[in-house]
């Protein structure tokens, strides 16, 4: 995964749900609700950012060890492979 | 000790949008979902009208609108309602079987905004399948389909409707699905209402069968995980516990009928008692915030004691309600689908039916006098 550039899969899509003031994944018959921390990073997933530049990214953004937040987002985003929402 | 009993919260927005454009069909399939009465092109809601539904919907609060029918793309409007769906930001799927689709329109509907398809297959083997479809070389063109849908770069999920008469053949639809570029498939066991409620003792799966479909199913998904999604939808007739029918009544989902009926579900018309509003008449908003029928079964308060004091009452939320008034004729009462339901031994009851020679299907047809249950 280290330098992989994920991307969304066809069909599904991250969307800001303005009546529930919410970010969902809405994919095929199903859709996905998110926590804080998931939404900041699909709002970096854009099938250009490599993994590390996402890692990065949030690193300027939050007071937190790059270890940790790269092992966190190495955990959400092999789960949403796994759930076939994006590809590596 | 009316202060110990669940109060129920307020009504949270509808997901989804259930638009049945039409139960026009080239496919006469005995599984059939839709109701025993189909309406005619001429009572038909008209593009307009589903235009402004996809935008009530939509400033509502639904995310995804389903495409279904009939048969949707019988709909010559069909281009114009994906448009609208994703002018109202709505994600778009479309439900069909396929037949009246090639690489044009599914061009069109691509590029138009269509987020997903669902093409439905009645069984791996081509004769089988166009027995059970009622439609001559149907198969063979699904699978052409299948190629278009990719090519014009839309997810495909394949569906499998299953049943005792294709049951052996998972293990070959489920290859199928996988060769024709799936990201999902959804096996789905017949759920009894309507067509399938009259056909059922030509569908409903033996117990060994259910056994096997579940093994299957479990290791496709092992062996499929991370590249295709299974969606697997277990028959009820067999289950201890009933399964949260739409995700509970007037919970999560809206259906409105060709004719532009707003229900809690597909089936919802089946039950007596209901003055269902018309989307020609109401909004959307109204329908899903104060009508009657739509209130009647939301939440836990309607439920029989056996429901209302059972800790499973917010999983599934009751089970169903056609069900329940399908087979015990209330459909207040406690699914018979739930092993707690003093109706319960009416599931197995009918679970023999799997035991006999099958009688012959009862095919789907706009009907005539002719034909009585």
């Amino acid at each position: 995964m280290t330098e992989a550039v994920p991307a969304f899969n066809r069909g599904f899509r991250l969307r800001h749900d303005q009546v529930r003031d919410s970010w969902v994944v809405l994919a095929p018959e199903r859709l996905f609700l998110l926590d804080g921390p998931a939404v900041e990073v699909l709002k970096l997933v854009d099938g250009a950012r490599s993994v590390p530049a996402i890692v990065d990214a949030l690193a300027a953004q939050y007071d937190a060890p790059r270890d940790l937040i790269a092992a966190d987002v190495h955990a959400m985003l092999q789960d949403l492979v796994e759930k076939g929402a994006i590809r590596l | 000790m009316n202060a110990l009993l669940p109060i129920d919260p307020p009504v949270e927005p509808p997901l989804a949008l259930l638009a049945e454009l039409t139960h026009r069909c080239p496919l006469q399939c005995p599984y059939c979902a839709n109701p025993l009465e189909l309406e005619r092109a001429a009572a038909e809601l008209d593009t307009a009208t589903w235009l402004r539904v996809l935008h009530e919907a939509s400033a509502l609060g639904v995310l995804q609108v389903h495409f279904s029918g009939g048969e949707p793309t019988a709909r010559k409007d069909l281009l114009q309602l994906v448009q609208g769906a994703a002018a109202a930001g709505l994600y778009s799927n479309l439900i069909t079987s396929g037949v009246m689709l090639d690489a044009a329109s599914l061009g069109a509907l691509a590029d138009a905004g269509l987020d997903h398809v669902q093409l439905s297959f009645q069984d791996a083997d081509a004769a089988q399948a166009d027995r059970m479809g009622g439609y001559r070389d149907g198969h063979r063109r699904k699978l052409v389909i299948a190629g278009l849908i990719r090519a014009a770069g839309l997810p495909l999920t394949a569906n499998f409707v299953v049943h005792r008469q294709n049951l052996e053949r998972l293990p070959e639809m489920l290859r199928l699905g996988e060769e024709l570029g799936a990201s999902r498939i959804e096996v789905a066991h017949v759920q009894y209402y309507g067509w399938s409620l009259l056909n059922r003792a030509a569908l409903m799966p033996s117990r060994a069968q259910l056994e096997g479909a579940n093994a299957e199913v479990a290791a496709a998904r092992d062996r499929l995980r991370g590249r295709i999604t299974i969606d697997y939808v277990v028959p009820d007739y067999y289950a201890a516990r009933p399964k949260a029918c739409m995700g509970g009544w007037a919970r999560r989902i809206i259906n409105i009928t060709p004719a532009g009926l707003a229900l809690p579900c597909h089936a919802a018309e089946t039950l007596p008692g209901f003055a269902w509003p018309n989307v020609r008449d109401v909004s959307l908003g109204d329908v899903w915030r104060a009508d009657p029928g739509f209130m009647r079964y939301r939440g836990t308060a309607w439920m029989p004691d056996a429901c209302r004091s059972c800790d499973q009452r917010e999983i599934d939320w009751g089970g169903c309600r056609c069900q329940a008034f399908a087979l015990t004729g209330d459909a207040g009462a406690t699914d018979p689908a739930c092993a707690l339901s003093p109706d319960h031994h009416m599931m197995a009851d009918a679970v023999l039916e799997a035991d006999r020679p099958a009688p012959d299907l009862v095919y789907r047809r706009i009907r005539t006098a002719a034909l009585v249950r």
